[in-house]
């Protein structure tokens, strides 16, 4: 895995209080993973000091995946 | 009770009556302030008045921009926005029948959406400290109306509805959104009255008199305090009785 895989998921651990292998590439913050909307937008929070990045609105809508936001990340950085 | 030692806040419209009593108590209370208004002069008054823990951040809230920049001047002068008082606004009173797009939505750009802007500007802060306190300065108008003040009326209401949906969206941070609305107090705004007008709203006044700037500064104080953690989405009317509502 790679080091921002491994960076975002530390961030979504500890920011849900998930089990590491919940995390998977597919895991929707919502829908597995139990966040609410405003856990989303401190998510992208988040990423955004971890990675010194900005992740726009518009972009930030459609990060819904873990997977997502490490492919994100990775483009972006 | 009510110590708020080690708090920022922001306070905007700090040049005028009611909001310089509100920095001068939450400074009191031992918070560190920011005073922003669009005269520079008075704001420097209130910094000498107050000595330390005081910042000067001039800000014309009717320039957009300018009101984006604000929340960021003020993290830098201060460290972080704990506390933000939303208190400045403009009346531009006309018959709403003559009242012009320019008056409706000048007014309408410093009351509501200046205090939009400034909202979200020290949002990221607070819900990364999981503490905030906003409270936005509305008016017994924004309840009841007013002849001549559409506008006015209509921005002072729109505080109250933003506040609302703000505070149920950030409840579980510990960020609270409350709103204080004054009645008739005595200030500049209201020194415009004249003496027939002043006598009529003094007999719709069952305390009699007009309020002073410093209750409503006291009600601020409040609602920014730890104490109040337990209080969002409230509309606290200090208006001697006025509209009780």
């Amino acid at each position: 895995m790679s080091d921002v895989a491994d960076r975002v998921k530390k961030i979504v651990v500890e920011h849900l209080g998930v089990e590491e292998d919940k995390v998977t590439e597919n895991a929707s913050f919502i829908d597995d993973l139990g966040a609410d909307s405003l856990d989303t937008v401190e998510l992208v929070m988040a990423f955004e000091e971890e990675f010194g990045i900005e992740i726009p609105d518009d972009a930030a809508e459609n990060i819904q995946t873990f997977g997502d936001a490490v492919k994100f990340i990775k483009e972006a950085s | 009770m009510f110590d708020l030692t080690g708090k920022n806040a922001l306070v905007t419209g700090a040049s005028g009556g009611i909001g310089a009593d509100i920095a001068r108590q939450l400074h009191a209370q031992g918070a560190t302030v920011g005073l922003s208004g669009t005269r520079e002069a008075p704001l420097e008054a209130l910094k000498a008045e107050l000595g330390d823990r005081a910042h000067v951040l001039p800000c014309n809230l009717s320039d957009l921009e300018a009101v984006d920049a604000l929340p960021k001047q003020a993290a830098e002068a201060m460290g972080t926005v704990d506390i933000l008082v939303n208190n400045a606004g403009i009346t531009r009173d006309n018959l709403f029948m003559r009242m012009s797009d320019d008056e409706w939505q000048s007014v309408l750009n410093v009351n509501l959406t200046a205090t939009f802007k400034l909202c979200k500007g020290v949002m990221r802060g607070m819900m990364k400290a999981r503490w905030g306190r906003i409270v936005n300065i509305s008016s017994i108008v924004g309840a009841t109306g007013n002849p001549g003040q559409a506008n006015y009326a209509a921005s002072k209401a729109g505080m109250v509805g933003m506040s609302k949906s703000l505070a149920y969206e950030v409840a579980s941070r510990g960020i609270t959104v409350n709103v204080v609305a004054p009645g008739f107090i005595a200030t500049a705004m209201t020194d415009k009255l004249n003496d027939d007008q002043k006598a009529g709203i003094m007999g719709q006044i069952p305390a009699g008199r007009m309020g002073e700037p410093g209750e409503i500064a006291s009600a601020v104080v409040y609602l920014a305090s730890t104490e109040a953690a337990y209080v969002t989405g409230a509309t606290l009317h200090v208006n001697g009785g006025m509209a009780m509502l």
